[in-house]
């Protein structure tokens, strides 16, 4: 009964049954600091992970740059 | 979760705002919030020609698509910095803003700092040894110098940069943690200008940066979506980082240091410091104000390489 949860190269399996919040409490990242998407949507942290599904994250944090982000 | 303002099932969730949204409302709301901040800080109007920054990145790009819906006359400004680094950065960097330039038919400047000044930034920055070892500074140097160039030598009456909040918030922690007041004093949505300067804004400077990637993928704005490899481990991350934590434990914590920033600037937090703000002077060799007399810091590092590059041939 287990998900997925892709950031970058990095794959997490998480449990399935519980919302993304948790999921991402699970694997140790702030949500914060990604935006879901599952089969291209983007979705929010209430939503239920279910089994098999392949949440792909996308990182938000940009920086380094001091003039043009 | 549902859409606020139609009950569908939303896709964005922002605490700070206690306000759900659908994609389609979501894509609205970013555009209209926009203009708000555009008035509200009296940045521009849409009789004035803007000039936008744009890196290739989500913020930059968001920026230009949301001027260009909203109806100003905003051109686009790029900048090739020459940073490969085995992953073609600057070079895929461009080639997403130049398509995202053409599928609207926008007009794009682009400024090749090689040519300009006979290096690519990395090894610019070696040359002239500034920096420590990493390009950072040299890079924020020749953008700062080359976007008011571009500004000015074209007749634009105002320079938009993609700041988001999540970047202006860790400029005021790390500006903070030092009593950096001059910086502080500077820092806000609106940078005047002043002879020789053209007025800086930002116009996202109230969305987080969560928000603005939501955009451009609900957008389906293509960007450059692997950072600059020089940012790697910077001290901006860092900090956004941390308050990135902090906002997960109390939302809104960003937001609300930003916006008491402002707020305590406004009623003169700073004010005897403007007293003894420093006198500019035009350099000889660009015509750019410079806090002393003599060649700006742009100009001196140019004369340095190309004098290094004379001797070597």
């Amino acid at each position: 009964m287990t998900a997925k949860l892709v950031l970058r190269n990095r794959e997490y399996e998480v449990k399935s049954g519980q919302t993304l919040r948790s999921a991402l409490k699970e694997a140790g990242i702030l949500p914060e600091s990604v935006i879901a998407t599952r089969q291209g949507e983007v979705i929010t942290e209430d939503e239920i992970v279910r089994e098999g599904d392949v949440i792909k994250l996308i990182a938000v944090i940009s920086g380094g740059a001091e003039e043009m982000p | 979760m549902k859409c606020r303002k139609c009950g569908e099932k939303a896709a964005i969730n922002m605490p700070q705002h206690r306000l759900a949204l659908c994609k389609e409302h979501f894509l609205e709301w970013v555009p209209e919030q926009t203009e708000r901040f555009i008035r509200k800080y009296r940045m521009f109007t849409r009789q004035e020609r803007v000039l936008v920054a744009v890196s290739g990145g989500k913020d930059s790009l968001s920026l230009w698509d949301i001027l260009w819906r909203l109806g100003y006359q905003a051109d686009g400004l790029y900048i090739a910095l020459g940073i490969d680094e085995g992953i073609s950065y600057s070079a895929e960097s461009q080639r997403l803003t130049e398509k995202f330039a053409a599928e609207r038919g926008l007009k794009l400047h682009i400024v090749d700092v090689e040519r300009e000044t006979g290096f690519p930034i990395p090894l610019l920055a070696q040359k002239s040894l500034r920096g420590q070892g990493k390009p950072c500074s040299v890079c924020g140097l020749v953008k700062r110098h080359e976007m008011n160039r571009i500004a000015r030598d074209l007749g634009y009456d105002v320079l938009a940069t993609g700041h988001n909040l999540d970047d202006e918030a860790a400029v005021l922690f790390g500006n903070t943690l030092n009593w950096a007041v001059e910086y502080l004093l500077r820092q806000g949505p609106v940078l005047p200008e002043e002879p020789g300067l053209a007025r800086k804004v930002k116009p996202l400077c109230r969305f987080y940066e969560r928000e603005m990637t939501a955009y451009a993928l609900m957008r389906g704005i293509e960007y450059i979506y692997e950072e600059c490899p020089f940012a790697v481990g910077s001290t901006s991350i860092y900090y956004k980082e941390l308050l990135n934590r902090l906002e997960n434990e109390r939302p809104g914590a960003k937001l609300t240091f930003y916006l008491s920033f402002l707020e305590a600037r406004e009623k003169g937090l700073f004010r005897e410091q403007t007293q003894v703000r420093q006198t500019l002077h035009p350099c000889p060799s660009c015509g750019q104000p410079t806090s002393a007399p003599g060649l700006c810091a742009f100009c001196r590092m140019v004369e340095k390489v190309s004098e290094k590059k004379a001797l070597a041939s």
